[in-house]
């Protein structure tokens, strides 16, 4: 049996480990309901953009040809891999990760465009080949950032280095579920037909628009945007999802805590009584002994 | 009363502005579109420029950049990169852009983005612009 100085000890270092995976809690609660807003306020921007890059692409044809809708034979292949900066968040970088991992043993070299901390320091262990990182995004993602990325590999894309591009982030579902989910970036594979065909199943009147200067070009405009507002909802639910998987990974760290202590104070007070015990019976196996 | 139509500046951030108003124009790629109520449906590719916006007499600038514009039953959506009213520009910090980039531009050679600087240059422009202070 440990003696009670001991657990004593052990028990208060518990408890300043509870305190700091409550704040940590905290902290990631409010910093996931503002990055809960963020994904929300880009959504009526999203949705726009959705509906009019797919009537555009309509009007413009099939017989268009732009370099981010050209598919090539898929020699090179890079994938945007999107994790967390900082770790202490559960599975989160873990599970995003592994599944980055098992698609890439797919190719042969596979280019890897790593965005946060976590994932970079991973592959850069393993020595994959990293054309480009992304780290320190901070908390506000700003679309700035989205399009840098974005820019990266669209201009690799059409220099020809890169022959498809997907994109490997964590979906916020809800606060408990974020899960891994795999996207093709490149080449674009238009929205357009699905959605249309639905409004004209909907027999709604067909607007026809004006295109200024033309819907080619129009479409050239939207295209490169479109990759930009991919990877910007992907981070922003990346970093909705990186809060989420923290705060509940420090919930549980808080309850793995409050349920130590609870044994902790249990041991500590049979260490304590029986320390009593003994000092009774010794006192009275001494009284004994002198009578 | 005249007629009015809806106007949404949207940025993939957040929604920038949102009402009903008399009058708009906008930086088209072509020039500039001027939309009345009842437009014709019109989708345009924008630059980086000035959109006015008119309400009720009173005159609104917004600078924006990038992005396109889609009109549809009086209703107008434009979808831009970044967009800010002209209340909410830094002016200080525009000027300082411009000013960094016309710079770059004079210094010329090589090693220099001359793409990159020129559309620095247009957006701090814009900026200024809108803010009333050139």
């Amino acid at each position: 049996m440990q003696n009670a100085r001991d657990i004593r000890r052990r028990i208060k270092s518990v408890k300043s480990t509870q305190q700091i995976t409550k704040a940590m809690k905290m902290v990631s609660a409010a910093k996931m309901r503002r990055a809960q807003e963020a994904v929300q306020a880009a959504r009526p921007y999203a949705i726009k953009f959705t509906d009019v890059l797919g009537r555009v692409s309509a009007a413009a044809g099939s017989a268009v040809s732009h370099p981010l809708l050209e598919v090539r034979e898929p020699k090179k292949t890079a994938y945007i891999i999107i994790t967390a900066d900082r770790g202490l968040c559960g599975g989160f970088n873990a599970n995003v990760i592994r599944r980055a991992a098992k698609e890439l043993a797919e190719y042969d070299e596979p280019a890897l465009i790593t965005v946060g901390r976590k994932g970079r320091d991973f592959f850069r262990r393993r020595e994959a080949n990293i054309a480009a990182e992304f780290v320190n995004l901070g908390e506000n993602i700003s679309f700035k950032q989205a399009k840098e990325i974005a820019q990266f590999v669209i201009d690799k894309y059409t220099a020809g280095e890169f022959d498809q591009v997907f994109l490997v982030y964590s979906e916020f579902i809800n606060t408990l579920t974020q899960r891994p989910t795999t996207v093709k970036l490149l080449p674009i594979e238009t929205p357009a037909e699905g959605e249309e065909k639905n409004e004209e199943g909907a027999k709604k009147p067909k607007v026809s628009y004006m295109y200024e200067p033309n819907a080619e070009s129009v479409l050239g405009e939207l295209l490169p945007k479109y990759v930009e507002t991919s990877i910007f909802r992907a981070l922003l639910e990346a970093k909705a999802g990186e809060h989420g998987a923290r705060m509940t990974a420090m919930d549980s760290a808080t309850n793995n805590a409050k349920e130590m202590i609870r044994k902790l104070t249990l041991s500590l007070n049979r260490a304590r009584q029986a320390a009593i015990t003994k000092e009774i019976s010794e006192i009275v196996g001494g009284a004994e002994a002198l009578g | 009363m005249a007629k009015k139509q809806r106007l949404d500046i949207v940025t993939p951030e957040k929604v920038v502005y949102s009402e009903e108003v008399d009058f708009v124009v906008a930086p088209g790629v072509m020039g500039e579109l001027g939309f009345l109520p009842e437009h014709t449906p019109l989708v345009s590719a924008l630059k980086t420029g000035v959109l006015r916006v008119q309400k009720d007499g009173k005159e609104l600038k917004v600078a924006i950049t990038g992005g396109f514009v889609e009109v549809k039953n009086s209703r107008v959506v434009v979808l831009a990169d970044t967009a800010e009213r002209e209340d909410e520009i830094d002016v200080e910090r525009a000027e300082a852009a411009k000013k960094r980039a016309e710079e770059r531009l004079a210094k010329g050679g090589q090693d220099i983005d001359i793409a990159r600087a020129e559309a620095a240059l247009q957006r701090a422009t814009a900026r200024l612009k809108a803010a009333g202070k050139m």
